[in-house]
Formats: structure tokens, sequence, C-alpha cells
């Protein structure tokens, strides 16, 4: 099939960057979205131009590096993939096609459709781990934890970290992330100490990031690769209220002796 | 080149043991005076890093992606490996390392693979309080499941996604040291050369991949966790970006590489659609559990596979392999899947493929069961090929997948190079010449949490390190090479793309020096491989600048080690006269075609040492002794 694609050039973050139309034909069906891009580079770089530049790496929707906005939305029309799980039988022969980088203030544009994301590093830097060093851990079965409360927790320690969900939010909020790994470890017995810190942290961090407030509009949810619900937004405010209410100055006279 | 493996003497129970307590320690107090730069951010390097982190070093870790929790370790579907024996089910450290040292076909260490055996149990007790969401049974308690190869159930598993699961545990634990100060990582950056001062490593030559500006980066260590080299073949279930540059420049300035030939085929993966692929998916091997592998007994039989009746198929994994069946190792279900598809039996357009089939199993223990045991994994299938599994059987066809080979490193993950450290896929050591399902995973882990973190405080504690600094003339000179090979890339100017040269050196290996290998194949790609490699450099088309984001350039400086690190895995394969484990050679074979091993003359591992780019490499040999589980003839039957 033959298609016409928009797509968004920007040589680096200063530059305006603007749409450029492109031609590309004899587009196989069972290829996947990244390889369609692809052949469109190698025909660029033969012609002497410059190749549109995209991040990706794993291929198998997984890794969470590449993602771009697909005719408006994030990772295209299909839900529960990400870009390069997106096949072009999803699409017609003669289609127009608009591919354009994540909009956040908090994803700068670094060239074409790469963005930068290292704000959800920072943001999990500020609390998503559990605190516990190499050689310290007790016998894996000491804690039995419930099959239902294992497998929520599952749910949602499988966002990827595309960030999707900030691109399709119309407020530009990392809820839906931050929500998950609050979730994934506030689930589980290992992740209580640090609960209230975590989720205090976590979502100031992202405030000061520059991400939106959630307006519980759900674009997130109905983005996202990995199916993380809206539930985990829900239990992001229910903790952050509580540690709130909870919340005491920590203790400056530690370590006696 | 001198090979010590520095294995520790006495019961190799004690050994891990004894080593441990041989070794010197740098005092808490001194931790903070030493800087080690970790490359890689995998489950080896962010476990190292992390670890290294909270002993109180100061470390860098670099990786080309743009956040450490991309590394490909995240790939990884199936589960992790340890020797807990929750299950009951006679299971012990003796016996996953025998397993492991069956299952290599006898060309690993026996010290190593024992002490990884012995370091199992921690790793999954360590990564459980990290917040890893193991799979649990209704009491609670972790989940096992048994894994190619394995007749005990010791594998752990985060539903088809364990790998992401335990890199993220590694990441967060990595991250946490990072908002401490311990850890600096530098995202988009990408280790172009390893800088070596006195015989010790001392830095690293980097590119940041945003700004293209080169940079040297001293250390006291250096520590390569870079994963494997399988994108060599082109098609590969690696992700886009793994590349062999580290461990590459790494050999050519005197890290002795070893078995280069040893790659992994996996037997499941999606089989190949066209010329524009671009790398290829694995379905999880964990299928093999409930699957039933099979192709029509007749050859061409074009019928669809729901039409060809029960007595017309072969399940030729079970007929040839009644003990292990469907779960055979590796190597075997892969090179079996050649076979019957080279006697013309193979299914699909291309004839490259065989069924793997559910019917039986969901006819066994429901459509439910099923779909909580492989959904996600069903979904990746129908996505990718547009075929319902609950409907048709899978089509599956072998591809390269791990690299056992890798840089040599003693028992304390030295590498020859004093102060380079190897650890995870990049290394050699645990699995000699084919790999058990679930045990990568439990390798990285094991290097970077429990052994490195005490090696390398052995390693700072002796040496006696001059005062190094960036603008050493060393790193100068480097920084220099550097933008060198990059300027003439970026002028050749040429007709070919980058990818057209990787696609033509990947075919030419994997006919040549894929799933089966002969004298003649390989001498053949030898004489081929330095042709494609000078035509590269005369003719290959690189746009754009080097002080820029160029995604083609880096591809390029990734594609010309390529090249090199081809010639040398061929000419490896063509040295070791033995079929074992991944690597085939058809001359060396039974008569009922199973690998024939000659352990007489080829015991060991085989170590080159580079000589230069147009010499023949030095061919050192560590030997390879059994005491614990003597060698015999692999028999899955």
């Amino acid at each position: 099939m033959n298609l016409t694609l928009y797509i968004w050039r920007q040589k680096n973050p200063n530059d305006s960057g603007r749409m450029v139309r492109y031609e590309v034909r004899n587009v196989n069906p069972d290829m996947s979205f990244l390889e369609m891009l692809d052949v469109l580079n190698e025909d660029l770089t033969l012609k002497g131009e410059e190749p549109v530049a995209f991040d990706h790496d794993c291929r198998e929707g997984i890794c969470g590096m590449c993602g771009a906005m697909v005719n408006g939305v994030a990772h295209g029309p299909v839900a529960g993939v990400t870009l390069c799980q997106l096949h072009m039988r999803n699409f017609k022969d003669g289609d127009a096609i608009y591919i354009e980088p994540w909009r956040a203030r908090a994803f700068p544009v670094i060239k074409d459709l790469v963005v930068d994301r290292s704000a959800f590093d920072r943001i999990i830097q500020a609390g998503g781990f559990i605190s516990i060093s190499a050689g310290s851990a007790p016998d894996a079965n000491s804690i039995p934890i419930p099959k239902q409360i294992v497998e929520r927790a599952m749910d949602a320690a499988a966002c990827i970290g595309c960030g999707a969900c900030v691109a399709a939010c119309p407020n530009a909020s990392a809820s839906l992330f931050v929500g998950a790994k609050i979730s994934h470890l506030g689930l589980l017995p290992q992740g209580q100490p640090e609960r209230d810190r975590r989720a205090l942290a976590m979502v100031e961090a992202m405030g000061q990031e520059l991400f939106g407030s959630c307006t519980n509009v759900g674009a997130c949810e109905a983005v996202c690769p990995k199916g993380i619900k809206l539930e985990v937004i829900a239990r992001m405010n229910r903790d952050f209220l509580l540690a709130s209410l909870r919340h005491r100055p920590e203790t400056q006279t530690a370590g006696v002796g | 080149m001198r090979l010590d493996a520095r294995i520790p003497s006495g019961p190799i129970e004690k050994a891990w043991d004894e080593c441990r307590f041989e070794m010197k320690l740098v005092s808490p107090a001194n931790k903070r005076k030493y800087n080690i730069i970790v490359v890689g951010s995998g489950l080896a390097g962010a476990s190292a890093s992390a670890t290294l982190g909270e002993l109180g070093y100061n470390v860098k870790c670099f990786f080309f992606q743009d956040s450490p929790r991309r590394a490909h370790s995240i790939a990884a579907q199936g589960g992790i490996n340890a020797a807990k024996n929750y299950q009951n089910d006679g299971d012990s450290v003796f016996r996953l390392f025998y397993d492991t040292i069956k299952g290599g076909d006898f060309r690993a260490r026996e010290a190593n693979v024992y002490r990884l055996a012995q370091i199992s149990l921690n790793i999954i007790d360590q990564c459980v309080a990290q917040g890893v969401p193991f799979a649990r049974e209704y009491g609670g308690l972790l989940a096992n499941r048994s894994f190619g190869g394995a007749q005990v159930s010791r594998t752990f598993y985060a539903r088809g996604q364990t790998g992401q699961q335990l890199l993220l545990g590694a990441y967060q634990a990595l991250m946490r040291q990072v908002a401490g100060g311990q850890v600096k990582i530098f995202p988009r950056t990408e280790m172009l050369d390893l800088i070596v001062i006195g015989g010790k490593a001392r830095g690293i030559t980097t590119r940041n991949l945003i700004t293209g500006k080169i940079e040297s980066h001293v250390a006291d260590a250096v520590v390569l966790a870079t994963g494997g080299y399988g994108n060599v073949f082109y098609l590969a279930t690696y992700a886009k970006g793994s590349n062999c540059t580290a461990i590459w420049r790494a050999y050519k300035r005197g890290a002795g590489f070893a078995n280069p030939c040893f790659a992994q085929i996996h037997p499941t993966c999606i089989p190949v659609t066209g010329e524009y692929q671009s790398k290829l998916t694995l379905m999880s091997e964990s299928l093999r559990n409930d699957g039933r592998i099979w192709v029509p007994l007749k050859k061409g039989d074009k019928r669809p596979p729901n039409e060809i009746p029960e007595q017309e198929r072969d399940y030729y994994l079970e007929r040839m392999y009644p003990a292990f069946g469907n779960l055979a190792p590796r190597d075997i279900a892969s090179r079996a899947a050649k076979r019957v598809c080279d006697e013309g039996r193979g299914v699909g357009a291309t004839g490259l493929g065989v069924y793997l089939d559910l019917t039986d199993a969901i006819r066994r223990v429901g459509r439910q069961t099923i779909m909580e045991r492989y959904g996600n994994l069903f979904d990746m299938y129908k996505l990718i090929t547009a075929e319902d599994p609950y409907e048709v059987p899978m089509r599956i066809y072998p591809a390269i997948h791990y690299t056992m080979g890798g840089l040599w490193v003693d028992y304390r993950l030295m590498s020859t190079i004093p102060g380079l450290f190897v650890i995870g896929e990049a290394n050699f050591s645990d699995h000699g010449a084919n790999r058990l399902g679930a045990s990568a995973l439990m390798q990285g882990l094991a290097d970077g949490y429990f052994i490195l973190p005490y090696t390398i405080g052995d390693y700072l504690a002796g040496a006696t390190l001059e005062k190094v600094d960036a603008d050493h003339p060393t790193c100068r000179e480097i920084e220099q090479n550097v933008q060198i090979t990059i300027k003439q890339l970026l002028s050749i100017n040429g007709k070919r793309t980058v990818n057209s040269f990787h696609r033509e050196l990947g075919k030419m290996l994997w006919e040549h020096c894929g799933m089966s290998r002969n004298a003649e194949g390989l001498q053949y790609a030898l004489a081929k491989i330095p042709e494609m490699r000078e035509e590269f450099w005369r003719n290959v088309k690189v746009p754009g600048s080097g002080e820029q984001l160029n995604q083609s350039l880096e591809r390029a400086l990734r594609v010309a080690d390529f090249f090199e690190l081809a010639e040398l895995i061929v000419l490896d394969a063509l040295e070791r006269n033995e079929s074992c484990g991944g690597h085939f050679r058809e001359e060396y074979q039974t008569p009922e075609g199973e690998a024939l091993r000659d352990d007489e003359n080829y015991s060991h591992v085989a170590v080159w040492e580079y000589q230069g780019l147009d010499r023949r490499p030095l061919l050192h040999k560590e030997p390879l002794q059994f005491q614990y589980v003597l060698p015999s003839q692999r028999s899955y039957k």
C-alpha cells in the first residue's frame, strides 16, 4: 500500500519545528510502524536527506523507549500496544498519517520525534523504591503475600514508563505513571514502611517537574499500552492524603551513642 | 597473555567462602575515595552500580538509552532459576550446578557455576525484598514452574515479564543511590573506547549522543556490563541498540575474548516474514511446558494445520527425545527444528517454521487457565502475525538470542586487563556452550549484587594506582582517534546505507556460522567478511554531522565493530573442531545426528588475543577440569 506521512521535523530543542510531507510506496501490511519508518529513513538516506530521528530499542513492546502521536493518538489507533507493535495492516492504502512527538512541557523535544523523559527517572529517585541494600533480605518465603494482592501489584508494576499517559493528558499530568509505582510498592508488605514517605515525595517531585494535575479525564488509561487502570490514581490520591495527615517532621536526633 | 583463572583450591562447596575470606577489604572510610565506572544498566550493570553505591563507592553509570530501565534485560520473559527447592521436588544447589554444567555441554568452569547456584538463593530473597511481584500460590508463598531443560520446578516468574520486574527492582535500587549522590548516571552516552594507562583499565572514552561531545572519564576500575553481541547476526531477539562496541574496544586494548563462536539460538521465535524485518520476537519457551511442537509427516504438506489429522503429524521432539520431549534444551530443540525444515516439512509461507500447538492443553486445563498462563504471549503473537493462537497453532522458528561467549574473566570476574571487570552476558563465564532457560537473569544479578562488589574491593585494596585525570595524554590521544573515525565515517558518502551492510553481514553469518557450521562454509565466510568490511569503509553513506543526535552515525560505529567481531566468531568456529552446545559442526556428529564433543582436544576455553586488524589473533587455551560432574554425552532421550 501507499501512504502519505506528515512528520514533525525539528533539528534541535531550539528549532521551532514543522510538519513535513513524505510519500511512502509499497508498504507491506505485515510491517510494524517503526519498520515502515525504517524504510522511509533508508530512502531519505540514499537521497542525501537526513533521516527522521525516533527513539526505539527492544521493538517488542516492553522497553518503553518508542512512542509518538499517530493521528493525534499516543502509540496510534490500536489500544494496548506500543508504537513498535503497531502493524501497518491497521492502516489503509492511501491513508494520510500525522506523526508527532509527545507534547508536554516536562518532555522537551530533543530532535524530530525524540523527547527527553528524564523527569520520570527523577520522580522515581524521589521515592519510587524500597530501601533495601543487597545482602540484607530475609528468606523470600518469610512473608506470605495473598495472590490477589501480588496480582494487583503486578498489574501496576507492568508500567513501562513510555510517557504516553502524559502525552495524552490535556494537563500533561504524570499521575498514571506515579500512581502505578505508588500502587505497585504500596500494595506489597515490603513497601509499607516507606508508604507515606513515598507518596509525599513522588507527588511533590511530579509537581516540581512541571507535570500538570489530574482532572479525571481518563485519556491516560485509554492510551496506556500496558492497561494501567485509573484506580492507581485514586490510590495515589488516597495515600497522599493520608500521608499528609499523618505526616510528622523526621526526627533530627537519630543515632544516639 | 597469561590466563590465571584464580580458582580457589579445596572443595567446591567451600570455594566461594574461602575466596571471600582471602580477599582484601576496603575500609568503609576509604570506599568513598574510589571511583568506579560501570558501563551498561541492565540487570548486571544496574545491580552492580546500585550495590557499589550502597557500599559507599563513587560510581558513574553509562548507558546509551534515555533511562537505565530501557536496557534489554527488560525483555526477558520466562523467569529466573534458584535452587530454593520450595517445591520439594528434589532440587538442590548441587542439582542446579549439575544441570548448568551439563546443559553447557561441559564447556564452563565448575567453580564459577557452583558459586552461581549457591548465590541463586540470595537473589530471590533480595528481589522479593525490593518488591518484585513474583507469582504466588493461593497460600501466599512463591510459585515455581519448570523451564526449558529442567526436570524440577525451580523457576520464579512474574507473568511473562520476569526480566522487566527484576530490572525495575535493580533500576529502583539504582535510582535510590542516584538520589543519595553515590551514583551518577549518564544517559544517552555511548562508550567508544577503553582507557588503559600503566597496563590498568583507568577509564572510558564516550560520545554524548545528543551533543556529539567526545569525553574521557577516568576511574580506579571499569566494569563492563554491556550485554551480548548477538546483533552481529542482524536479525536477533536483541534490542536494536544492543552492540559489541564496548567489549570489542576492550578486546582491541588487550582483553582476551573467550569462545566468540558460542551463540545461542532460541527455538521459539516468530518466523521471519520479509526483507524489511528489523528484529525477531521471542515467544517465551515456557510455552513449551504446555505446547506440543510438530510438523506434517509428509514433505510439502500445505494443508492448514487443523486439517492435518493426528496420525499425519510428527511430534518430532517427543519422538526423538522421549524423556524431555518438548522441553529439550534450546540447542537441541533448535537444531531439530532446522532438521525437519531442511527435510522440506517446514510450515508457513517460507517453509521455515514449525507448529507450537496448545490445543491439547486448552482441552485439558481449559482456555481460562491457558489465558492466565500465556495470555500476554498470545496477545503479542496475534499482534505480530494477525493469527489467533487459541484457534490456530503458532508458527515458530529458531533465532539468535544470547551469546555465551564474551570477554574472558577469572573467578573474580576480572578480564586480562587489570582493573577491567566484565559482568553479565558480556563475559563468557558460566554457561559454557549453551545456556539453560532462566539462567541469564540469575547470572546477571549474581554478578552484580553478590560477586563483583566483593571482588572489585579486593582489586582496589591491592592495586597501586597512580593518579590520573582526563587530561592525561592517553585520554587525549584516544579522543582524537575516536574523532578521526567519526569524521571518516561521515565523509565516505558512499552509495549504501548502514543497515544494508549490517543485513548482508548478518545473512553471511547466519548461513555459514549459524545453527550448523562446516569448515567449507566457515572458510568461505572468513574470506568474504573482510571484503564486505572493506566495502563498508569505502561505500557506506552516513548522513548528518557528528555534533548532533545522529542515529545513522551511532549505527555505523556499531556495525563497523560488528564487521571485525564477525571475523573472530568465524575463526573461533573454524578452530573448534567438535560440536558442543550451540556450536554444531556438521563434520562432528553421532550417527543419530547429535552433537559430538571432543573432550580430549577441546575441553578448554578458547581465548583470543588481538594482534592488529589484519593479523591473525593469537589463540590461548584455558583448560577445563571436571571433578564433580564428569563429562558424558548429553542425553535427553
